[in-house]
């Protein structure tokens, strides 16, 4: 694999873990890229179950950024933390030009599809489908389990508020402690919840960081509600 | 031609019918009628009359007369008026108001059994258009009246309430229009707006009444040479307040409103009752208010221009201007908020809140006694609402494209509607009008047969109904009080403000200081705190800008003085040529220095708001291209204020045609008021739904930022229909590029570049200027990198596995 020139490096359990400015999670020693709620196919559902008709790209804008970091990083195996379709019927419903995008990520490497609770049961695509997946100490599964350690998961969308001189900025983030992480969303049509919200801040330790993305991922002390 | 009973009445009353009430009784069956009558000159009566008369006799049945103010507070208020002449004359006459604040039950009940007269809102109106029984409805329907035109005529309000008095008009041919108002600068360009093309409209003047009687409020201290707000004054304005009965306090922003508030409850010893009214308030908040004011309990109101129209709540004798009135026409409004007697004189004072608003103070009041009203010439009608208004149209039944085309091109305003950007509208709202044809099979409108159009889905009318209306409000949240109870609603704060929130931070809401707690799906809780400093919540409330008539007697008074000048605003005029340069009309004044750490640049050009606004979105690109680092900017009508992390040495190659111009098109592309104009666009032409609140109960880390959308349309479908109206009114409101290009040509190249050792007299007032506008780029990646560092060096944290410097080699 490359150098990592603007990522966040830390170790959970023994593992050592670079979060990337895109909101991948890169595991070097293992040739592992981990993207989180990738929510492929939410403007199809959205327009399916009558919402709105928002602009119909985000499929392809979501994995042309993870094509990039799998361009970059090359890595040995991808792992899809979740809510990589926002339904099944979103996954069956891919149009030819995403499918193919996706099909040239997943040759010639090993693709993991943890299940989330937008996208549980089989999906028309290859790689192995699992609930969750241990590797040595750490385990990926999508949503939090509260007392667990070594665990890496998604599902909340982390965002955290900074302050600057001029205006407060708000970004998603990875929040991490010595016993876990949890991922930001990696789709394009995906919100965030505050790092200060009451799951967040019951979750994660008093001395979590909270890893804001850019240009350069920010480590911040994480914002903690009441 | 007065019917005996009206006679009677006005005779009894010792009163005679005013050459205009006259008038409008004897033309009401002209197919449109614009009056145009003062404050107090029995507006309301003489619109009303001519229905009046003609339900005298009982047999009208359904309704006769509908009548749409911008407030829900002013049909509540008509409603009140029109009482006492039905009472008196004991006239067979159903009156009733619907607005928002209107009961299902009796929604339900009036579209079963409609009032003679109607009281609404556009937006009630809008509803109510959109039922498939909308013609049954209206089937009796012979007269529309708008009061307050002018307040209708300058927004996308407006354009939808003659896009629904067109659909009225075409299920009720025979309806005729009224419009009224109490300020129109060109009452011509104001009938070609309300009437049907190409029926006409006649204009009908009344007596203007007597000359207000209005002045600088002098108080023992001067302004102060920065800030806004007014606070210095109000040792002088508690004097004002106990002389006179009731008092209102306009202000310009609700921040501001909120601050001076503050600030006048703190200096009250005597303990005079004195309330606060503004948009962003809750519902139960203004209540209050209204209610006190109306019984006579409150000796002054703090507001903003949520009570600049007509409201005839309790005695008003005295209005205050606090802060520079940006336009002569909004001045006149207010000062007629005193004294609601025909041929009595109202009463105000302005007070400029630093030294630069008493030249445009002196300005205005110039402008009032001269009757020269200013304004901006309505733009033509957005298409947005077109959007909005088609799908309206299907939610109360199948429609035929020709018909709805003919009439959508007779209304004022949709004139210049062509048939191919027509059908581009009405196809966005069937597919969302994308390239990559992604949605053919979740069509909202499909055509039923050869240009008939109807909902795919009957449900989908469910939808359009809660997304109905052109005020946006999406972007705020609700404030509240955190208890056991759930806490008491206080008013309403900016989302992005919102979402800048860390625990802890203070600020003021409804006159006090509260602590934020933590946000919780679209409420954001706060606590009591009385101890600390604040912030200043931000608002998504009007912001006015100058008039260019004004400007351009601020720039006279800047270069011949006035009499009316005070000494020490003389005395600042001379200390600013002392220390730098007075700007004059054919040079650019360029001033550079450093403050609290930051670089500063201020130019004066005198173009404008918002052309200053886009010369600061296209100078900080430059800046930005040159390493210069610019954090962010602010715009005024005179001047543009920009900080950044390095000094900007050369101006002078920044202020040539093509620069600019090269830059407009790449920049405009990525900038905040771009994304808020698209926001705003893709809301009311139904892209976006406008009631997220649901979207974000049901899961808050589904819903994301409109910015995303943007971002993404730009990228792979750059002339969509909705990009396309984003950049117009851009063009048109924000950008208003005509106006650099008018500057550059007057100013041919010179520019004047003073490099000083702190901020001139005119620069300190300029970079306390709300409304600043941060810039994404390299110099907010540098500051989040200082912060982040010092947040976790204050924190003491060096947590396991945090390395030194970020990780360089993943080998």
């Amino acid at each position: 694999m490359e150098h990592v020139r603007n990522g966040y490096g830390f170790d959970l359990a023994g593992a050592r873990l670079v979060a990337l400015p895109s909101g991948a999670l890169l595991w070097p020693e293992q040739s592992m890229l981990v993207v989180s709620d990738l929510h492929l196919g939410k403007s199809e559902r959205m327009a399916r179950r009558g919402g709105a008709l928002l602009p119909p790209y985000e499929t392809r804008e979501t994995l042309d950024r993870l094509a990039q970091d799998v361009a970059r990083h090359d890595p040995g195996t991808v792992v899809c933390l979740g809510d990589s379709f926002d339904d099944l019927p979103a996954a069956h419903a891919l149009q030819g030009e995403d499918v193919l995008a996706l099909g040239r990520l997943m040759a010639n490497r090993r693709w993991v599809w943890v299940e989330g609770n937008h996208d549980p049961g089989p999906l028309p695509f290859g790689g192995l489908q699992m609930a969750e997946l241990p590797v040595r100490q750490v385990t990926f599964r999508h949503i939090a389990k509260p007392g667990t350690s070594g665990e890496v998961s998604g599902h909340y969308h982390p965002k955290a508020s900074i302050r600057t001189r001029g205006a407060g900025v708000s970004r998603a983030c990875f929040l991490i402690d010595r016993t876990r992480v949890v991922m930001p969303s990696f789709g394009t049509y995906t919100g965030g919840l505050h790092a200060h919200s009451d799951e967040l801040t019951a979750l994660m330790r008093p001395d979590a960081l909270a890893v804001l993305l850019g240009p350069v991922p920010q480590p911040i002390p994480m914002p903690r509600g009441a | 031609m007065l019917p005996e009973r009206f006679a009677t009445w006005f005779a009894d009353r010792g009163w005679s019918i005013h050459p205009h009430q006259q008038e409008m009784l004897e033309r009401k069956d002209d197919p449109a009628l614009l009056l145009i009558a003062p404050t107090g000159g029995g507006k309301t009566l003489a619109g009303f009359l001519p229905t009046l008369v003609e339900l005298e006799d009982g047999a009208h049945e359904g309704i006769h007369t509908i009548y749409v103010s911008p407030l829900k507070a002013l049909a509540n208020d008509i409603k009140r008026n029109l009482a006492t002449p039905i009472a008196e004359m004991a006239l067979p006459i159903r009156v009733e108001d619907r607005t928002g604040d209107t009961s299902q039950t009796r929604r339900k009940r009036q579209r079963a059994d409609p009032p003679h007269v109607l009281l609404t809102t556009p937006e009630s109106l809008a509803l109510l258009l959109s039922y498939e029984d909308a013609p049954r409805i209206f089937r009796g329907l012979r007269r529309v009246i708008v009061d307050e035109i002018h307040a209708l005529a300058e927004n996308k309000r407006g354009d939808q309430l003659m896009l629904l008095l067109g659909r009225l008009q075409t299920l009720v041919p025979g309806m005729r229009r009224v419009g009224l108002s109490a300020t129109v600068e060109d009452p011509e360009a104001m009938a070609d707006r309300l009437r049907f093309h190409p029926d006409p409209c006649t204009i009908v003047l009344a007596d203007p009444g007597p000359e207000p009687d209005i002045a600088m409020l002098t108080s023992p201290d001067p302004p102060p040479w920065a800030g806004g707000g007014g606070r210095y004054a109000i040792p002088a304005i508690l004097d004002e307040v106990r002389r006179h009965t009731t008092t209102l306090i306009f202000h310009n922003t609700r921040a501001q409103a909120e601050i001076f508030f503050h600030a006048l409850w703190l200096a009250n010893e005597d303990d005079l009752p004195i309330g606060i009214h503004h948009g962003s308030l809750s519902r139960e908040q203004r209540q209050r208010v209204e209610a006190a004011m109306a019984e006579g309990e409150l000796r002054a109101i703090v507001c903003t221009a949520s009570l600049d129209l007509g409201i005839d709540w309790g005695d008003v004798d005295l209005v205050i201007q606090i802060g520079a009135p940006k336009n002569v026409k909004r001045l006149v409004q207010r000062i007629g908020r005193a004294n609601h007697r025909y041929n009595a004189p109202s009463k105000a004072l302005l007070v400029p809140a630093n030294r630069f608003e008493v030249l445009e103070c002196v300005a205005a009041l110039d402008a009032v006694r001269e009757r020269d009203l200013d304004g901006i010439p309505p733009g033509p009608g957005g298409r947005d609402v077109l959007c909005q208004h088609i799908l309206l149209t299907a939610a109360a039944g199948p429609f035929d494209a020709d018909a709805l085309y003919g009439e959508v091109h007779r209304t004022g305003c949709y004139t210049h509607v062509t048939r191919p950007e027509f059908d581009a509208c009405l196809h966005f709202t069937a597919t969302g009008g994308y390239a990559l044809r992604a949605y053919d099979r979740y069509q909202r409108i499909r055509e039923i047969a050869p240009g008939r159009w109807a909902l795919r889905d009957p449900r989908q009318a469910r939808r359009i109904r809660i997304n109905l209306g052109t005020i946006m409000d999406t972007d705020v949240m609700k404030v509240r009080l955190k208890n056991r109870l759930g806490g008491a609603p206080l008013g309403e704060v900016e989302e992005g403000f919102a979402n800048s929130l860390v625990p802890g931070d203070t600020f003021l809401m409804a006159g006090r200081v509260v602590r934020y707690v933590n946000t919780r799906e679209l409420t954001v809780e706060v606590t009591r705190n009385p101890s600390k400093e604040p912030r200043i919540a931000t608002y998504i409330g009007l912001k006015f800008a100058t008039s260019t008539e004004l400007v351009d007697r601020v720039y006279d008074i800047l270069h011949h003085g006035h009499p009316d000048l005070p000494a020490h605003t003389v005395g600042w005029l001379a200390l600013q040529k002392r220390r730098s340069h007075l700007p004059t009309r054919d040079r650019i004044l360029v001033e550079s220095f450093e403050m609290d750490a930051r670089e500063h640049t201020a130019i004066y050009a005198f173009a404008g708001r918002n052309a200053m606004q886009t010369l600061g979105i296209l100078l900080t690109k430059r800046m930005e291209e040159a390493g210069l680092d610019p954090l962010g900017f602010v715009a005024t009508d005179y001047a543009l204020g920009i900080w950044g992390l390095e000094r900007l040495r050369d101006p002078a190659p920044l202020f040539t045609l093509e620069n600019l111009q090269d830059g407009l098109d790449r920049w405009l592309n990525q900038n905040q008021l771009m994304k808020r104009t698209f926001r705003k666009a893709a809301t009311i032409a139904g892209l976006l739904d406008r009631n997220t609140a649901q979207g974000r109960r049901s899961g808050r880390q589904a819903t994301f930022s409109s910015d995303i959308l943007y971002d993404t349309l730009m990228k792979y479908e750059p002339d969509h229909l909705i990009l396309d109206i984003t950049r117009e009114e851009a063009m048109r409101g924000l950008v208003d590029f005509a106006r650099i290009e008018e500057m550059l040509s007057r100013t041919e190249g010179r520019v004047d570049h003073v490099e000083l050792d702190r901020p001139s007299p005119f620069a300190a007032p300029l970079f306390l200027e709300r409304g600043r506008v941060p810039v994404e780029g390299a110099g907010r990646e540098r500051l989040i990198m200082e912060e982040a560092g010092a947040l976790l060096e204050a924190a003491g944290l060096d947590p396991s596995g945090v390395p030194e410097k970020p990780y360089a080699d993943a080998g």
